[in-house]
């Protein structure tokens, strides 16, 4: 898709984050491998989405750079940006009565001009960023319809018709069942595998975050507590760190990928 | 409406999502189209119909310069620019509306309930009560009322960007301040004056002159034109500030341009012809319901505000309920239930 394939690369360069004069993240480096999925995980209030968002552009970074290749982004217009990173946020409104093609359609906006209106190129991305996602039948019908399963879907459809190499994604899977959960990540992965899109998200979910990212990150009150390969990151020693919760960890019986068994204090290991 | 055309694998990629893409363009373009008729048939009507009634093929006549001296007056001199009035600021009203609803993402923001009317009011009754000016200053100050209020709720709403809900309360407070200066005002000058002060706290395009209409035309087309290029970032802006700033709109820019277009919009209508009850607020909601696709509805809403404010006009003046009435308050008895009935349904989504 792109032409130099080098160079988009986003990168954490002493990013300092936070809100209100409090700060979250004071000055962390993180490099989003390309063509790789990332998962960022930790526990609540640690700092993820904020660096997610940062990341994104979404929130202003108190210090720091952000870098795509070499290129600092914030120095970057908008619109260029967003026609290589992507983003679904945790929280997005549907207008009401808005229909399912018309929301995908919202996606080709970073690469329409002042006037642009929508082309039959523009109709094509949408119809592959439908059928991607497996939301074609529900072209004609309004969102508020739609399970949260198929809304959910209909949200990454959009971001997919942004034709972006990088996708970033803030809690995807949240308030879907467990099915749902593993349909949309198998998404995410075929994406990834089929148009090499550099994919990063943040999950709740430690073992389905083992199960599908290449580069897993964990992080813990702001910091990176461990990253790489999740079957060497994944340890007893680096869940109690960062969780503060003893767990065994188990080769999971499906994937190979390391399970976690958590304790917690009703099971706890005499001590 | 909808036509859910199967998918098949036959056709060009893109095509099922053209034919939904025209469709949506189709309901539009009908949607204005009915507008525009009803409109012709309303201006007809409103330049036949006065104390001297003319026909169809007279009033036509005379508004293009054909005819004897007494309909060219009464058409040209009387008629005529009440009409174009009615549709100017019903227009600009309806506007402003959905670019508010749209841009605070609020169904129930619109310059009637954030007190920029009022603050319109209050300008032109200071103007007139306080200071005894009358005619254009008059009008200046309605205008400097409008804008000012609009600033003030900006200044006390604005906390690092702005919010919506901020923006509305901070707004709801703004309109009862107005409203009790307002009242004070009316409460201690003398019958008289209270009688034509009164009209600015009502709206009215009665008193509109025909000098004023080139002025009124000239802003609202400007302002509609800057409307109509912030209109592309209103779709992307409806689904969130962070999905807006994903899909890379400039929001802080695109929710402040708006606004003050809004606001521009409103000022102006408001200093022609009073503020006019309920068009903003209700405008942008039949524009939606018509359209039902989601859109922001820009143009639907200008329309819908432009016909309702000319059948609300002619309604009042020739005593179609029985009684004449200004404008204002027959968009406030028409509006008012509907606003209730809007509650009571409500659009599926909070109003949050």
């Amino acid at each position: 898709m792109n032409t130099s394939p080098a160079d988009l690369t986003l990168r954490a360069d002493g990013v300092v984050l936070g809100y209100d004069g409090r700060t979250v993240i004071d000055g962390l480096d993180l490099t989003l491998p390309q063509g790789r999925v990332t998962a960022i995980v930790g526990p609540n209030a640690c700092g993820k989405s904020t660096l997610l968002r940062g990341l994104a552009r979404l929130h202003p970074l108190s210090g720091g750079r952000v870098l795509l290749g070499d290129r600092d982004v914030s120095a970057m217009p908008r619109k260029e940006l967003a026609r290589v990173v992507g983003v679904l946020p945790q929280s997005s409104i549907a207008p009401d009565g808005v229909r399912v093609a018309e929301l995908v359609a919202r996606g080709r906006y970073p690469h329409q001009g002042w006037f642009g209106h929508h082309s039959s190129d523009d109709d094509a991305v949408v119809t592959a960023a439908l059928a991607a996602t497996g939301t074609e039948d529900l072209a004609d019908r309004p969102l508020e319809e739609l399970s949260g399963g198929q809304r959910q879907r209909v949200w990454i459809a959009m971001v997919l018709a942004q034709q972006t190499d990088i996708v970033l994604l803030d809690e995807p899977t949240t308030f879907l069942d467990v099915r749902h959960q593993l349909d949309l990540l198998d998404l995410l992965a075929e994406l990834n595998k089929e148009r090499g899109t550099t994919v990063a998200m943040v999950l709740h979910e430690l073992n389905l975050a083992a199960r599908y990212a290449d580069n897993l990150v964990v992080m813990s009150s702001g910091t990176v507590v461990a990253q790489g390969d999740p079957g060497e990151v994944l340890t007893s020693e680096v869940v109690r760190e960062a969780f503060d919760l003893d767990a065994e960890i188990v080769p999971d019986p499906v994937s190979g990928t390391p399970l976690v068994v958590p304790r917690g204090r009703r099971h706890a290991v005499p001590r | 409406m909808t036509t859910t055309a199967p998918l098949t694998t036959a056709l060009p990629p893109g095509t099922a999502v053209r034919s939904l893409r025209f469709a949506r363009r189709r309901r539009l373009t009908l949607v204005l189209g009915v507008a525009l008729v009803a409109l012709a048939a309303l201006a007809t009507a409103g330049l036949m119909l006065g104390d001297s009634d003319l026909t169809p093929l007279r009033a036509f006549g005379a508004a293009f310069g054909i005819g004897d001296r007494g309909d060219l007056f009464v058409v040209q001199r009387l008629r005529l620019p009440r009409v174009q009035a009615a549709i100017l600021v019903g227009a600009a009203f309806g506007l402003a509306g959905a670019l508010f609803q749209g841009t605070l993402r609020n169904p129930l923001a619109s310059p009637d309930i954030l007190g920029i009317g009022a603050g319109a009011s209050l300008g032109a009754v200071t103007a007139l009560l306080a200071f005894g000016l009358s005619g254009f200053a008059v009008a200046a100050s309605a205008f400097g009322g409008a804008t000012l209020v609009a600033l003030a709720i900006w200044f006390f709403a604005w906390r690092r960007g702005l919010h919506s809900i901020r923006f509305v309360l901070v707004g709801v407070g703004f309109s009862y301040l107005c409203g009790s200066f307002l009242s004070w005002l009316l409460a201690r000058a003398d019958d008289r004056e209270a009688a034509s002060a009164l009209m600015w706290t009502v709206g009215s395009v009665a008193d509109v002159r025909d000098g004023e209409i080139g002025l009124l035309l000239a802003g609202v087309l400007t302002l509609a034109l800057v409307a109509a290029l912030l209109s592309r970032s209103q779709g992307p802006l409806a689904l969130g500030d962070d999905n807006a700033r994903a899909l890379g709109v400039h929001v802080d820019a695109v929710r402040v341009g708006s606004l003050l277009t809004a606001v521009g919009l409103v000022a102006l209508a408001t200093s022609m012809a009073g503020p006019i009850a309920f068009v903003a607020l209700v405008s942008p909601a039949i524009a939606r319901r018509l359209l039902d696709d989601g859109t922001p509805a820009l143009a639907a809403s200008a329309a819908a505000g432009a016909v309702l404010t000319l059948a609300a006009d002619l309604a009042g003046q020739h005593e179609l309920f029985g009684v004449g009435a200004p404008v204002g308050i027959v968009t406030g008895l028409v509006g008012a239930p509907y606003l209730l009935w809007l509650l009571a349904t409500n659009e599926r989504r909070n109003l949050g």
